[in-house]
């Protein structure tokens, strides 16, 4: 049996992307995922990748941009505020068709906000965020064990598809420790090969990376290219769990720390009531599709998030009215109880029971 | 004495392309300079170039090597981070004085300072070209741009950024040196400069920048002739020509 050993969310996810063949890791400090670039400068000092404390996470990933422009597995972490600066590379990235990770620990916002963990970047990470049409693959962990897995499966995905990858994480995933298991890592042997990167033209014709099409037509094909991307990701990379669906009447919706909450609340199954939780593991792209199926199936929905509602639209635009769609949150660094998140439940249960 | 005949062609490096630049730009000349250099040092094949946002916006279209776009003033970052990568590659970026020196200030002090091994090559024209003439941080005191219509005053947009003197501070830059393209013999100059940048960088000895004060005749409302005298007898003023730092001095 594989060996358990004790980590942080942080950590694990660090040594997940080493373990991944990323060799590249720039960053600059912001609590709460100072565990990364810390473990980060020591890790990669021993395998002989590159670590650079940046001066600005402006800088850490444009540093990402163009060791991902050189053909490499490279990544950055930050949280909240922090990712708010590199939004501007990453649309480049996108546009460019760069493969690299984004790690965002998120806390709470809006502006410096706290230290505490939130979830209230989830628009920022999965309708964009920085500028035009483009989309990250936006993974969400909601254990330590995930945070591992993530941070290699990261690297695959953004190589599958040459497009940069989130992961959606928060200060409590990322703080806490957990035992995990450590996998062997084989990278996947259809992953297409990097005959875009820039090494030096030698025998071959000059390669450029660019996101800048000025002659009219051209930026619009790109985007065009771009969107039948999106859409073969969206057909493919769906990822989720569910807990107790089958006969429930009420399905929780949560992701990440939010989820772990879920689990312990269809878990009890107060009193015999029928409450499921499906998960999202892939924030972008969604599993809408599934949530429209359990629609139909005649389910209700609360979406449980530690913002103000934000996915709570995508979950309402997944039923488009075929269901009633609850909102569960809590807000700036305040997290959700099983208390809070039962009686809730509750409510729709009793709703349901009132229409009938 | 009998000299050999010597033909003018294109450099091998520059691609057979008409180019967006303005008539009497100095972009053109800087290329060229960039493209015989790395000609005659042969190192086209593991050359990896860096277009700036600004004029030079486009400069992958000219030169034939490897070369990736930055966002405006990150260029420094991503150089770093391809270098980085590819120790093996000899790295440039090519910036303009927005680019470098309003936007792009940090990016371009923490690469000196970490001495990272590339070379920059830093187009001053005082003046924004690509967005139509406004006040650059390299305009002169009392320059009229589109944004700074009686005039920059220092009182209120403070003094031109000298930037070869400012990087030549910091103990990790082994070249710093300011050249202009106003004459055949400051174009040498200029070459000499860049080749020294290059070299420097083949040799592992660390970051190096040319800065390079070139005509703008479009946005300083001139003829080219006149524009390639006011970089002498303006232009050259406020930002003296020289070495700043040189590793072998």
């Amino acid at each position: 049996m594989a060996e358990r050993i004790l980590m942080t969310g942080n950590e694990a996810m660090a040594e997940g992307a080493i373990r991944a063949g990323c060799r590249h890791y720039y960053g600059y400090p912001i609590t709460p995922q100072n565990e990364v670039p810390e473990y980060m400068s020591r890790r990669m000092s021993e395998v002989g990748g590159t670590f650079i404390q940046s001066e600005s996470e402006l800088a850490a990933i444009n540093m990402v941009l163009g060791a991902a422009a050189a053909g490499m597995r490279a990544m950055t972490s930050s949280s909240s505020p922090g990712i708010s600066l590199k939004l501007e590379a990453i649309s480049y990235m996108a546009g460019q068709q760069l493969p690299g990770v984004i790690a965002n620990i998120q806390r709470g916002g809006p502006g410096l906000g706290e230290i505490c963990a939130s979830q209230a970047d989830y628009f920022q990470a999965v309708k964009g965020g920085g500028h035009g049409d483009y989309q990250l693959i936006v993974l969400a962990p909601s254990g330590v064990q995930e945070m591992a897995d993530m941070g290699t499966l990261a690297f695959d995905l953004a190589d599958r598809y040459r497009n940069p990858v989130m992961i959606l994480s928060d200060a409590q995933i990322g703080q806490m420790m957990e035992p995990i298991v450590w996998h062997e890592y084989t990278e996947p042997s259809d992953l297409p090969e990097k005959d875009w990167a820039l090494t030096g033209a030698k025998g071959r014709p000059k390669r450029i990376i660019r996101s800048f099409f000025l002659k009219h037509g051209f930026l619009e094909k790109h985007n065009i290219m771009l969107q039948e991307k999106y859409a073969r990701i969206r057909e493919r990379e769906v990822r989720y769990e569910e807990t107790a669906v089958a006969d429930a009447e009420v399905v929780i919706v949560a992701y990440g720390s939010a989820a772990r909450i879920a689990k312990d609340v269809v878990s009890r199954r107060m009193k015999g009531s029928k409450v499921g939780l499906l998960r999202p593991i892939t924030l972008w792209p969604f599993p809408g599709k599934r949530i429209r199926e359990l629609a139909e199936a005649g389910k209700d929905f609360i979406v449980a998030e530690m913002s103000a509602g934000q996915m709570v639209e995508d979950v309402r635009l997944a039923v488009e009215g075929r269901s009633r769609v609850g909102f569960y949150g809590r807000i700036g660094g305040g997290f959700v109880t099983v208390d809070e998140m039962t009686e809730k439940a509750r409510e729709m249960l009793a709703a349901r029971g009132a229409r009938k | 004495m009998k000299q050999a005949a010597r033909e003018y062609r294109r450099p091998k490096t520059l691609e057979s392309v008409p180019t967006h630049y303005c008539p009497g730009c100095g972009h053109g000349i800087a290329h060229r300079l960039v493209a015989e250099v790395i000609d005659e040092l042969g190192i086209a094949e593991r050359t990896v170039g860096m277009a700036p946002v600004g004029c030079a916006v486009l400069a992958y279209d000219y030169f034939k090597i490897d070369m990736c776009e930055a966002p405006h003033g990150r260029t420094p970052a991503v150089a770093t981070g391809i270098k980085r990568a590819r120790p093996e590659c000899i790295v440039f970026s090519y910036q303009g004085d927005g680019d470098l020196a309003a936007i792009g200030t940090a990016e371009i002090i923490h690469a000196a300072n970490r001495g990272e091994n590339i070379s920059v090559f830093f187009v001053n024209n005082a003046v924004y070209g690509m967005t139509g003439g406004q006040m650059a941080p390299t305009t002169p005191n009392g320059a009229k741009t589109t944004t700074s219509p009686y005039g920059r005053n220092p009182k209120t947009e403070g003094h031109p950024i000298k930037v070869a003197e400012l990087l030549a501070n910091f103990e990790s830059v082994v070249y710093s040196a300011r050249t202009s393209l106003s004459s055949p013999k400051n174009v040498r100059e200029t070459k000499r400069a860049i080749r020294k940048s290059f070299q420097a960088q083949i040799d592992n000895r660390g970051f190096s920048i040319v800065e390079v004060l070139s005509p703008c005749p479009t946005y300083w409302h001139m003829t080219p002739e006149a524009a390639m005298k006011e970089i002498d007898e303006v232009m050259s003023k406020v930002f003296p020509l020289g070495v700043y730092k040189d590793w072998e001095k």
